[in-house]
């Protein structure tokens, strides 16, 4: 097999609906029942009825076999289903999994769906076993593993702690754009607060830290062919790919180095686009020290120099990089996985870039023209990499 | 051939019972001469099989070092590393007998066993 044979997948599908539900809190609410609701209204959003979805991919903190509950939730009787549970990122693999399964005719339509009522319901909830050789040191997972990562980063690269600020002073500013965001009222961040915010695992204070949510999400795919006749813009998969290194953080052979290096470079060559043909780019933001590495190893920059990238705001609203335009895991939605969350967004700009009706933003909230995106999940401890390229008809 | 495995325990239990008896226990791969971290049935990435026990050194270095914050009733803060072992890998441990936020990277630590919550742990001090 060579890159030639992965790439027919390039264009062969799209996501024609889309939907969140109960975002920010969501009391009373189940975690399925937040995450059917977000399959029904994405079923509305396509114009799909439940009945044709044949599909079911899905991925929770807390559905031991969340595809199969969600279909018997839904009364669906899907002739492929994926639960593969690789973290956050689940999500983005479970797009290319279904890519794959619509491609090979195994199904017709997809849907690809998440849901958690963790803020709700008590707050973070770990979808993670306890580690052999590490959890009787009790580290604060996941936080203790990106502290690790960040205060190497910072030893080997000469970062401070107001380089890693300046990612979430600019995620702010992107909230403050989207009525959507759990942030979009509480005003905007200096660097000094997030310096100043109550430490958790130094060098990681509370502000570098993605937010605590409840929260569902979903999307439908069908084949390209047929989304052409769906009511809405559809948005194709042009690229997508996965890989992963460690599982446990003291297994990470380089603390800067994630595998997004190789599935960043698999996907954008699948595309046939680079870092710079982007017009949004939606990043896993879980902690501060993400969107750096992300933006390093993905192809924005050389590895140590996201810190002067994400300089001078140059990633909010006014700078040169649409970065997590939404407000990101930091500051819009983090309901325990945001994989699917870094996906919607990545689509909703070329969708409203399209003439879709997907929401308001303040100005300059919307990204003018965008014709592609890239979405990326991490999962885990900075383990599991999963990158999709997304761009709409004229980029196929 | 570990078709039948009663009467024998595994390296993770192997492991925890070196630590019982005082020994800082790591494997290494003979036809490899290469020492790998955490305990396995067969070297990591190319399935050797021909593995031997060797008491590490207990020489390290600090590799990353963070400092986890807890309420003074829970115990209070403390450090959490992880650290390159001489031999060449590394694992997770808590380096002591500094403040817990003081560890540095590349600091030079020195292992030795001790307890926590009743069960035998690595523990590195600063050298």
């Amino acid at each position: 097999m060579d890159q030639n044979d992965i790439n027919r997948l390039r264009g062969k599908t799209a996501v024609v609906g889309l939907a969140e539900s109960g975002c920010g809190l969501a009391s009373g609410w189940s975690a399925m029942e937040i995450m059917a609701n977000a399959v029904h209204d994405a079923l509305d959003d396509a114009g799909i009825k439940l009945k044709e979805v044949d599909g079911v991919f899905a991925a929770t903190a807390f559905h031991s076999m969340a595809a199969m509950s969600l279909s018997e939730y839904l009364g669906v009787k899907p002739k492929f289903a994926d639960g593969s549970q690789i973290g956050g990122s689940s999500f983005l693999s479970h797009i290319l999994t279904a890519a794959m399964a619509l491609d090979a005719g195994l199904i017709n339509v997809a849907v690809v769906a998440y849901g958690s009522n963790q803020k709700s319901a008590g707050g973070f909830k770990t979808i993670s076993e306890a580690m052999p050789y590490e959890a009787q040191y009790q580290p604060r997972m996941p936080v203790t593993a990106y502290a690790l990562s960040a205060k190497r980063y910072m030893n080997e690269f000469g970062a401070t702690r107001e380089d890693l600020a300046n990612v979430a002073v600019s995620a702010r500013d992107w909230a403050l754009l989207n009525p959507r965001a759990y942030t979009h009222q509480d005003g905007p961040l200096t660097v000094n607060d997030v310096l100043s915010a109550r430490p958790i695992v130094d060098p990681l204070g509370k502000l570098d830290c993605c937010l605590v949510t409840d929260g569902g999400a979903a999307v439908v795919m069908t084949r390209s062919d047929r989304a052409k006749d769906t009511k809405n813009t559809p948005i194709y998969l042009l690229g997508a790919a996965m890989e992963h290194h460690h599982r446990m953080i003291s297994e990470m052979p380089d603390l800067v180095q994630t595998s997004a290096i190789e599935s960043g470079k698999r996907a954008f060559s699948m595309s046939g686009y680079n870092p710079n043909d982007m017009s949004t780019i939606q990043l896993y933001d879980a902690f501060t020290i993400n969107t750096l590495l992300f933006l390093e190893d993905l192809g924005f920059c050389k590895k140590g120099e996201a810190k002067e990238l994400v300089k001078n705001n140059n990633i909010g609203p006014a700078g040169n990089l649409k970065v997590n335009t939404n407000g990101g895991g930091l500051s819009c939605v983090h309901p325990g996985m945001y994989g699917l969350f870094v996906t919607l967004e990545a689509l909703r700009q070329l969708r409203n870039a399209s003439g879709d009706d997907v929401g308001q933003r303040l100005d300059g909230g919307w990204i003018d023209n965008a014709k592609l995106s890239v979405a990326h999940g991490n999962g885990g401890v900075l383990s599991s990499q999963v990158t999709n390229i997304w761009g709409v008809s004229d980029t196929l | 051939m570990a078709e039948n495995l009663v009467g024998t325990v595994g390296p993770e239990q192997q492991f925890k019972n070196f630590l019982s008896e005082g020994k800082f226990m790591i494997q290494r791969c003979k036809s490899l001469n290469k020492f790998f971290f955490h305990p396995r049935v067969a070297f990591p990435g190319s399935g050797e099989r021909d593995l031997e026990w060797v008491e590490a050194s207990g020489n390290g270095e600090v590799y990353s070092s963070s400092c986890n914050r807890r309420l003074p009733e829970k115990g209070g803060d403390f450090n959490l590393s992880l650290i390159t072992l001489e031999e060449g890998p590394r694992m997770m441990a808590r380096v002591e007998g500094v403040d817990p936020d003081k560890v540095e990277i590349g600091q030079k630590v020195k292992a030795r066993i001790s307890s926590l919550n009743g069960e035998p742990a690595v523990i590195f001090d600063i050298v």
